[in-house]
């Protein structure tokens, strides 16, 4: 757990809303995380990052300061474990107090086939992309709460909007996060505090290189600056990225569940 | 085929797929790969080393060398450009430590507003650290900064039989001048330090000058080389005896000047069509590009990036040269030798084939930094041919003669065709580079020039 305070240096002119200046980032290692703290750091946020590896934080850390974060600071945690959750909240409220953006990244997404034959493989997934994800965002909206301000976003996916025959463990698993967050929205509605479902298409990241087609999908980059810009605004509650995804999943949704179940993909 | 053997062939395990989509910048030759393996983090490189079969990978950075000296035909290449974190930067003496994917832009965009540049830049920024290392790239400052690998201090090198080696002018020297200009075959870089260069903005005072002879073009460089810090000058192949080109030469700026914002500029969709790009409408471009600048002649303040970076404001402008791709030739000629400038361009004038943008510089002195570092001292020139199958490469052939000839060059990071004979006499001392070479490690370039020493 160390701390590069740069505090005192100029920044660079963007500005930053005040909603936006201390952003805690669970999942900081994950490709998706990597380009939001980038962007987050040129704006001269302050970052907390949470991930496993402490020698890849340390990295992390030093590049992001470079790049123009006021602060960060590194909390090295299994998220999958909810054992570990009190201390990590614990964390942020003392080291790294006023924070007010939790921005939930990590996942894993294992090959569908070996979540068929595989019941271990199956319940990990769930438990790194639900049941942990659900548990973390309970404490951290708790806290929220009570302090009345603040914003929740978690990175679900598209493939959560519908089952398919070729990913609906990881699918199950994110939809059942988006139904989650769509009610914690709406109970932390009252407190002011906004919660924001973002839902990526496929993202050429470390975690989908195993997929075919893979050099196809969205640059990271792009996909980042969507979820800096929608963090920055009031709007929306529910994120698409890239943006024809909301036009091509309200297409998936609308499919007939008979016609559905003959699709292969 | 009968239908038994058919049968029989479905049976055998199949083969693991070609990954295709890797090209170089020239999309010539169109190579498949093996597997493209894309690590994250630098401590997933040593299992990527570890596990892989003698001369089965290469380094990958952006894709812009021209030819095959970044592609792995048939084999795997390790795409770097996830390893792009910046580790560690002095802000006093303008020392930075940075991961080899780390792009040159992103240097540039993080640096330049706190008043750092590049010591040495090609001409496009979209290039890794690993690659301008690995190529050791020049500028057009190469006449009093020498080549990319000269600002070098320190390299960590993943290596797959001794684990990390960090290789300086003190540890491991001998590891270091092999890694610069070692077009990725000694290892995969972990990370490298690098002296950036003190500047006042973003802006460059520069001066246009038109010229109609190669002693003219010689006369100004000579004379700009003591005042200015970039010169460069860009010369219209196709115009034979009336021989004409613009001479660009400038400094920094001392003021700082006002903020640049580097456009994002339009970008090709797709290959154009190959007919598009004949001698005439090369040649009505070439006659457009000099009368415009001939008509800019004298000095102007311009940003950094129109000045170091043209052809990067029309992203992936290779596409222009349709789908069977370009080839791009630079050579360099010792000034004692300018007959043989003078006929290799009138051979490319004579063909027709000649292209825009043929770039024009004079290499100083000082002796680069790594074994097989193309820099030398004389005059280089590079120009792009549209791939046209046997004619071009037959021309291009016949350009090498005059090359050898003469005691020139060629660019390894550009070539895609050379023999091992214009190899041979490009780098007469490249069997002294092969002991190390990561037994891991080839590529579809050395293969070819070497036989896969």
């Amino acid at each position: 757990m160390t701390i590069t305070d740069n505090s005192n240096t100029t920044r660079p002119s963007a500005t930053v809303l005040p909603a936006m200046k201390k952003v805690v980032i669970l999942g900081a290692t994950s490709g998706i995380a990597q380009d939001v703290q980038r962007q987050l750091a040129y704006r001269g946020c302050e970052l907390l990052l949470v991930a496993r590896s402490s020698q890849r934080l340390a990295e992390l850390q030093a590049d992001l300061a470079i790049r123009g974060a006021r602060k960060v600071v590194t909390y090295s945690a299994n998220l999958s474990s909810i054992q570990q959750h009190a201390a990590i909240l614990d964390f942020a409220r003392h080291s790294f107090p006023g924070y007010d953006t939790v921005l939930l990244a990590y996942g894993s997404m294992h090959d569908q086939k070996d979540a068929e034959s595989s019941i271990d493989v199956l319940l990990e997934e769930l438990q790194v992309n639900f049941v942990s994800a659900t548990a973390i965002l309970t404490l951290f909206a708790g806290d929220l709460e009570r302090r009345q301000n603040g914003c929740i976003a978690a990175i679900t996916s598209v493939a959560g909007d519908r089952g398919r025959r070729s990913n609906y463990v990881y699918g199950s698993a994110k939809g059942a996060l988006s139904l989650f967050l769509q009610g914690l929205r709406s109970r932390l509605h009252p407190a002011g505090v906004r919660v924001i479902t973002i839902k990526p298409g496929p993202v050429q990241t470390a975690m989908t290189d195993h997929l075919p087609n893979s050099s196809r999908f969205a640059d990271p980059e792009l996909v980042a600056g969507d979820i800096v810009r929608a963090l920055e605004r009031r709007s929306p509650d529910v994120l698409y990225t890239p943006k024809v995804w909301r036009y091509v999943m309200s297409v998936v949704r609308h499919i007939p569940e008979d016609v559905f179940k003959r699709l292969s993909f | 085929m009968s239908g038994q053997s058919a049968a029989a062939l479905r049976k055998q395990p199949a083969a693991p797929p070609l990954v295709k989509r890797v090209f170089s910048w020239g999309r010539y030759p169109k190579t498949a790969h093996q597997h493209v393996h894309k690590p994250a983090w630098n401590d997933q490189v040593p299992e990527i080393l570890q596990s892989a079969a003698p001369g089965s990978l290469l380094p990958y950075g952006l894709g812009r060398s021209y030819g095959d000296s970044c592609l792995n035909g048939g084999r795997e290449l390790i795409d770097c450009h996830r390893l792009n974190r910046i580790l560690g930067f002095d802000e006093s003496t303008g020392m930075l430590r940075c991961e080899g994917g780390v792009s040159l832009a992103d240097i540039i965009n993080v640096f330049l507003p706190k008043g750092w540049f590049l010591p040495v830049t090609p001409g496009t920024r979209f290039v890794t650290v690993g690659g301008a290392i690995a190529n050791d790239v020049h500028g057009k400052n190469h006449h009093c900064a020498g080549t990319f690998g000269a600002h070098v201090r320190q390299i960590g090198l993943h290596r797959s039989n001794d684990g990390l080696v960090v290789c300086s002018t003190q540890e491991n020297p001998d590891m270091l001048r092999a890694t610069v200009g070692g077009l990725g075959l000694t290892g995969v870089i972990a990370w490298a330090d690098i002296q950036l260069k003190r500047v006042a903005g973003p802006w460059i005072d520069v001066e246009v000058i038109p010229f109609h002879s190669l002693n003219s073009f010689l006369d100004l460089s000579r004379e700009s080389d003591g005042r200015f810090e970039y010169t460069v000058a860009w010369l219209d192949c196709f115009a034979g005896k009336n021989l004409r080109g613009i001479f660009f030469r400038g400094n920094h700026a001392v003021e700082a000047g006002g903020k640049v914002q580097p456009k994002r500029g339009p970008k090709l969709p797709f290959a154009l069509p190959g007919w598009m790009l004949n001698r005439y409408s090369v040649k009505a471009f070439n006659a457009a590009y000099y009368r415009i600048h001939a008509a800019r002649k004298g000095a102007a303040v311009v940003p950094y990036d129109s000045f170091f970076y043209p052809l990067d404001s029309v992203r992936q402008w290779n596409l222009l040269y349709g789908r069977q791709g370009f080839l791009q030739y630079q050579c360099v000629i010792p000034e004692t030798k300018l007959d043989a400038f003078g006929e290799l361009l009138d051979r490319i004038a004579i063909s027709g084939m000649g292209s825009f943008l043929g770039v024009l510089k004079q290499f100083g002195s000082a002796p680069s930094a790594g074994m097989l570092s193309f820099p030398r001292p004389g005059l280089t020139i590079a120009l792009d041919f549209a791939m046209r199958g046997e004619r071009t490469l037959k021309l291009m052939q016949s350009l090498d003669d005059i090359v050898q000839q003469s005691g020139g060059a060629l660019y390894p990071a550009k070539d895609a065709r050379m023999s091992p004979a214009m190899f041979e006499a490009s780098f007469p001392h490249w069997r002294s580079f092969v002991p190390y070479i990561d037994p891991k490690m080839s590529s579809s370039f050395w293969r070819r020039v070497t036989g896969g020493a």
